[in-house]
C-alpha cells in the first residue's frame, strides 16, 4: 500500500511539473510576457523595473527556474483589478467554488444511485426509460441553456427562487458557507442542480447499466437462494459491486464539476473561482489566470491521487494485488 | 432481379428502420438548409444596420415592425428580428463544429494510426500526450488556449481542436490495434509492403466506422462547446454571433421577463444538438458489427 | 415415501420470449428422502437446471412456474407469501451453483457472506453467527477457518471457494440442498474429494439433496435414485442400480453407452447421433424420435410415463428391456 501510494504520488509531482512547464511556455514563449504580466496601464519605467524584477531579460532556461520558484513560494503576481495577490483572490474565492461543487456531487449522487438503480431494476417499465431518456438529455444538453431554463421557470416565472448570487453566509471553522441558513440554501439549490445534471446523467447511466450486469451475475442468484431480503441483495451486493466504478468516477469527475464551475458560476453570479477567471480574461487579468490555471491543475492531480488511493481500499483485488507488486 | 445490396444500401435500409432516426435526419437536414441559405431564407439581414431601427426593439413574437416586417420570434435590444438572426448563427455554430470535427478527425487519424502502426515509443509518447490530454476536461483546455489567445472564429476553431482530437487518436489506436493482430495484416506485412500501403488501404478502412459514430457525436459535443464559450464571451466576436452569442446576448433582458431573446435562439441549439444525437444513436446501432447479426 | 423431504408434482414451468413459448419444465414429478440423494441427469438444454431454480422460487423473467406443487414438509412452496418463501430459501433449501468462481460476491469478505445468511433466517447476534460460520468451514474440510472468515474470495482456489459455497448451504441444517452441476468446473482430484465429502454429510444430517449433473458417471457413484430428463420432462426414474444396469429409456441407454469405461476399452465411444431439440414450441410427440432408432409412427404420440416395476417409471412407447413392456 505505502509503495503504491508513493509510486502515485511521485506520478503527480511528474505530471504537475510538465503542467508548470505547459502554462510557463504558454504564457512566457508564446505570448508576449510582458503583455501578460505587466499591467497594460502601466507605463515605461514601470515596465522596465517589472522586467528586471520578474528576470524577462534573462536566458529562457534561468527564466523558468525563476518562475519555478516563485510559484513553489506561492508568489504567482499581483491582481491588476483587485491589486492583491493573485494566490490569496484566488484562495478566498475557492470557498464558494467548493461548496457549489460539493452540493452539486451531492445531488448527482444522492438523485443518480437511486434513480439508476431504479431503472436499472426495472429497465421495461416507463419509470425506467424516462428515467434513461433524460439521462440522454441531460448528456447533451449545454449546461448554461439548461442553466437559463431554470432561471426562467423557478426565479423568472414561478419566483419560487432566487435567479443569482450567493446569499448570506455564515462562517463555519472559519470559512463562508451557505447551506446553514435556509436563505442560503435556497441561494445554493438552482447552481447546485444545474452543475448537477451532466454528472447526474452520468451517475444515472453508470448505475443502471452496472445494477443490469450484476443482476445477472451467479452471486446475485446466489444470494438470493441465501434467503437474503431484497433490500439485502440490491443494498449490499448489487450496490458494493457497482459502488467501485461509481465512486472513481464520481472522484475523477470531481475535478470536471470544479471546471464546469465556471459555466454556472457565470450564470448564477455566483461568486467562485469560476466567476472569477472568466471576469479575469474579460478584463486581462493574466497573473490571475496563471494562477488560477495552475491551482486548478494541482488540484485536479490531487484529486486523481485520492481516487486512486480510495479504489483502491474499495476493491479488494486492486489492493492485494499493489500489495504483491 | 434479385441482386446481393452493397454494404451502403444495407447500411441506409438499417438506418431506416428506426423512425425516430429518420425524424432526426429531418430535422437536421432542415436545419443546414436553414443555416446555408440564411441570406436567402431569412425576412431580413441582422448585420446590415440599414435594415434595423431601435425602435423595433425588443419587440415581442409576432409584433410588425415600423416597416411591416413580422418578427416571428420576436426582436432583439437593435431591433433585429430573432427568427434571422438564429438562421445567420447557424452558420457560424455550424461552421464551428464542423470545420472543428473535421480537422480534430484528420489529426487524431494521423496519430492514431502512428501509435497503432509503429508502436514502441511513438506509441507510448502519443499515448501518453492523449491521457493526459484526457484527463482534463474539454472546457478547461479550450479556457486556457482562448485566454492565452484571444477572441475569434478562428481561435475558436483551433480550440476545438485541441480539445477533440484526443478523442480521435484514442479510438482509431484501439481499433486500429485488434486490426493490426489479424493475419491478413501480418501477411501484409512479411509481403513487405510499404507501410503508407498497409496503412492506408488495411488498417484505415476497418477504423472508420468507429470514427464516424464518435465523429457525429463530437460534432454536437462540439457545438454545445462552442456556445457555452461564446456564452461566456470568450468564444466568437460579437460581429460574428454564433447561436451562444444570441443566448448571452439576450440573458439580462429574460430576467426582465422578455424571454425570446434568448430562449428562441436556445431552443434552435436545443433541435440542432438532439437531431444529431439522434443521428449518431442509430448511426451507432447500425454501425456497431457485434449488433448485425 | 409420504415422509419425503421433498416432493414435485407435475411441475411445469415456461418461458415466455418473443418468439413463443418455452416449455422448460413439462409436468414433472419426483420426491427425495430425508438423507437421499437423486441425481437428475440431463443433456444441457433438458430443463434441469431450471428445475432446480423452480424450487427455489428463483425462476427469472421471462420464465414463471405455471402449474403443479412442490411440497416441503406437506407446504406447497408455490403457494407461499414471497416473505414466507424467502424463510424457506438459504434456511430449509439451499443451493449450490455450477461456477464456484462467479457464486461468491468479489468485494464482501467471506465472514459477510456467511453470517448475512445465517442472520437473514435467526435472530443471532454477529458472534454467534461467526460461530457457526466456523463450524460449517471446518465441516467441509477448510483448515484454519478463522483466518479464512476475514479473507476474500479471490484469495481462495476455486475447489475451496466450492467448498465455502458447500459451508454456506449447511449454515442453516437445511432440510434439502440442490446441488447444480457443483462439481463441474472443478479439477478432478477436487471433485473426487467433494463428491465424497457431500454424500457424507447428507446420509450424517439426513439432509435430502437434489445432484443435478449431465454427468452420468458421477451421478453413478454418488445418487441413490437418479432421475433423467429429456427435452422438459423425466423420461426414466428408478434407483441408481435398476438404471444403469438396466434402462428402459433408449436415450438412457444412449447416455450410458457415451461414457467411457474401463469394460469396454478399445472400442470406439457411442454417441446419441443428433442434437437436444429446441424447445421452443416443441411438436407434440416423444421429444426423443429424431434421434432415436427405435421410434415409429406411435411416437408422434405423447408417450406417457409408465410404471413397469416398482420405483421405476418410464416414458417411451418402446423400451429396451422386453419384459418391461406398458
Amino acid at each position: 500500500m505505502a509503495a503504491f501510494v508513493i509510486r502515485r504520488l511521485l506520478q503527480s509531482v511528474l505530471v504537475l511539473w510538465l503542467m508548470s512547464l505547459l502554462v510557463f511556455v504558454g504564457v512566457y514563449a508564446i505570448g508576449n510576457p510582458v503583455d501578460i504580466l505587466i499591467n497594460p496601464q502601466a507605463d515605461q519605467a514601470d515596465i522596465a523595473r517589472a522586467i528586471a524584477a520578474l528576470g524577462l531579460d534573462q536566458p529562457l532556461w534561468q527564466q523558468y527556474l525563476t518562475f519555478l520558484r516563485q510559484a513553489l513560494l506561492g508568489d504567482l503576481g499581483k491582481s491588476f483589478a483587485y491589486n492583491i495577490p493573485a494566490l490569496q483572490l484566488i484562495l478566498e474565492r475557492m470557498p464558494a467554488t467548493l461548496e457549489l461543487a460539493l452540493a452539486a456531487a451531492a445531488v448527482a449522487v444522492l438523485l443518480g444511485i437511486p434513480l439508476g438503480l431504479w431503472a436499472g431494476l426495472a429497465p421495461d417499465s416507463w419509470a425506467g426509460k424516462l428515467i434513461m431518456s433524460g439521462s440522454i438529455l441531460g448528456f447533451s444538453l449545454p449546461t448554461f441553456w439548461v442553466g437559463l431554463l431554470l432561471i426562467m421557470l423557478f426565479a423568472v416565472e414561478l419566483g419560487w427562487l432566487p435567479s443569482g448570487g450567493r446569499g448570506p453566509t455564515s462562517l463555519l471553522l472559519g470559512i463562508p458557507v451557505s447551506f446553514l441558513s435556509w436563505e442560503g440554501i435556497r441561494h445554493l439549490i438552482l447552481p447546485a442542480t444545474n452543475l448537477a445534471l451532466f454528472k447526474l446523467s452520468l451517475i444515472i447511466r453508470l448505475t443502471q447499466a452496472g445494477t443490469r450486469e450484476a443482476l445477472l451475475q451467479d452471486y446475485v442468484k446466489f444470494a438470493r437462494a441465501k434467503g437474503l431480503s431484497n433490500a439485502r441483495v440490491v443494498g449490499v451486493h448489487v450496490l458494493k459491486n457497482i459502488l467501485i466504478p461509481i465512486v472513481t468516477v464520481i472522484g475523477l469527475e470531481f475535478g470536471s464539476v470544479i471546471a464546469f464551475a465556471i459555466v454556472t458560476e457565470s450564470i448564477f453570479g455566483w461568486p467562485g473561482m469560476g466567476k472569477l477567471i472568466i471576469d479575469s480574461i474579460n478584463v486581462l487579468d493574466r497573473p490571475v489566470i496563471v494562477a488560477y490555471l495552475l491551482i486548478v491543475v494541482s488540484l485536479f492531480i490531487l484529486i486523481n491521487l485520492a481516487v486512486d488511493i480510495v479504489y483502491s481500499l474499495l476493491d479488494p483485488r486492486v489492493r492485494l494485488g499493489g500489495a504483491t507488486d | 432481379m434479385e441482386r446481393e445490396p452493397t454494404p451502403l444500401q444495407r447500411l441506409v435500409a438499417d438506418f431506416a428502420r428506426s423512425r425516430l432516426a429518420l425524424a432526426g435526419l429531418a430535422l437536421l437536414a432542415l436545419i443546414l438548409l436553414a443555416a446555408v441559405f440564411a441570406p436567402l431564407i431569412a425576412p431580413q439581414n441582422p448585420y446590415d444596420l440599414a435594415q434595423l431601427d431601435v425602435l423595433d426593439g425588443r419587440l415581442p413574437p409576432g409584433s410588425k415592425s415600423g416597416n411591416g416586417l413580422t418578427f416571428w420570434l420576436g426582436s432583439d435590444d437593435q431591433g433585429r428580428d430573432i427568427l434571422s438572426g438564429i438562421f445567420y448563427g447557424l452558420r457560424i455554430s455550424l461552421l464551428v463544429g464542423v470545420v472543428s470535427t473535421l480537422c480534430a478527425l484528420a489529426i487524431g487519424l494521423a496519430a492514431g494510426l502512428c501509435a497503432a502502426y509503429f508502436g514502441g515509443r511513438t506509441d507510448s509518447v502519443i499515448m501518453r500526450l492523449v491521457d493526459i490530454q484526457l484527463s482534463f476536461p474539454s472546457i478547461l483546455i479550450a479556457l486556457i488556449l482562448l485566454a492565452l489567445l484571444g477572441q475569434g472564429v478562428d481561435k475558436t476553431i483551433f480550440a476545438l481542436i485541441m480539445v477533440q482530437w484526443a478523442y480521435y487518436a484514442r479510438t482509431v489506436r484501439a481499433t486500429a490495434l485488434i486490426e493490426r493482430g489479424k493475419e491478413y495484416i501480418e501477411a501484409a506485412m512479411c509481403l513487405a509492403l510499404p507501410p503508407a500501403r498497409i496503412v492506408l488501404r488495411h488498417l484505415l478502412p476497418n477504423c472508420l466506422p468507429p470514427l464516424i459514430v464518435v465523429a457525429t457525436v463530437q460534432v454536437a459535443a462540439a457545438i454545445a462547446l462552442e456556445a457555452t464559450l461564446s456564452y461566456l464571451g470568450i468564444g466568437v466576436p460579437i460581429t460574428e454571433p454564433s447561436l451562444g452569442l444570441l443566448i448571452k446576448n439576450g440573458f439580462d433582458y429574460m430576467l426582465a421577463g422578455q424571454y425570446w431573446i434568448s430562449f428562441y435562439p436556445g431552443v434552435a441549439l436545443l433541435l440542432t444538438i438532439v437531431a444529431i444525437n439522434l443521428v449518431a444513436d442509430r448511426l451507432r446501432d447500425v454501425l456497431n458489427p457485434r449488433l448485425q447479426q | 415415501m409420504s415422509e419425503a423431504a421433498l416432493r414435485v408434482e407435475n411441475l411445469r414451468t415456461h418461458f415466455f420470449t418473443r418468439r413463443g413459448v418455452v416449455k422448460a419444465v413439462e409436468d414433472v414429478s419426483f420426491s427425495v428422502a430425508p438423507g437421499k440423494i437423486l441425481g437428475l441427469v440431463g443433456e444441457s438444454g433438458s430443463g434441469k437446471s431450471v428445475m432446480g431454480f423452480s424450487i427455489m422460487g428463483l425462476v427469472d423473467p421471462p420464465g414463471r412456474v405455471v402449474g403443479g406443487r412442490i411440497l416441503l414438509g406437506g407446504r406447497d412452496l408455490l403457494r407461499l407469501a414471497p416473505e414466507e418463501m424467502r424463510q424457506v430459501r438459504g434456511n430449509r433449501i439451499a443451493m449450490i451453483f455450477q461456477d464456484p468462481m462467479m457464486t461468491l460476491n468479489p468485494v464482501l469478505r467471506i465472514d459477510t457472506q456467511m453470517t448475512e445468511a445465517v442472520r437473514a433466517h435467526a435472530d443471532v447476534g454477529r458472534r454467534a453467527a461467526l460461530e457457526r460460520a466456523r463450524d460449517a468451514l471446518a465441516r467441509v474440510g477448510i483448515a484454519s477457518p478463522d483466518e479464512r472468515l476475514s479473507a476474500y474470495p479471490h484469495q481462495f482456489s476455486g475447489g475451496m471457494r466450492q467448498r465455502v459455497a458447500i459451508a454456506i448451504a449447511l449454515l442453516n441444517q437445511p432440510d434439502l440442498i440442490i446441488a447444480d452441476e457443483p462439481t463441474t468446473a472443478l479439477d478432478v482430484t477436487v471433485q473426487g474429494q467433494i463428491l465424497y465429502e457431500m454424500q457424507k454429510i447428507a446420509r450424517e444430517s439426513g439432509t435430502a439433496l437434489i445432484w443435478i449433473s449431465h454427468d452420468l458417471s458421477v451421478i453413478a457413484g454418488l445418487a441413490d435414485e437418479i432421475c433423467v430428463m429429456y427435452a422438459g420432462r423425466v423420461v426414466e426414474h428408478g434407483s441408481v442400480d435398476q438404471v444403469l444396469d438396466e434402462p428402459l429409456h433408449p436415450y438412457t441407454g444412449g447416455l450410458i453407452a457415451s461414457v467411457p469405461s474401463r469394460n469396454r476399452r478399445g472400442e470406439a465411444l457411442r454417441q446419441i447421433p443428433g442434437m437436444t431439440p429446441s424447445l421452443l414450441e416443441l411438436a407434440p410427440g416423444c421429444a426423443f424420435r429424431e434421434r432415436c432408432s427405435r421410434a415409429d409412427g406411435a411416437c408422434a404420440q405423447d408417450p406417457a410415463l409408465s410404471s413397469p416395476a416398482a420405483g421405476r417409471q418410464v416414458r417411451c412407447f418402446h423400451p429396451l428391456t422386453q419384459g418391461a413392456t406398458a
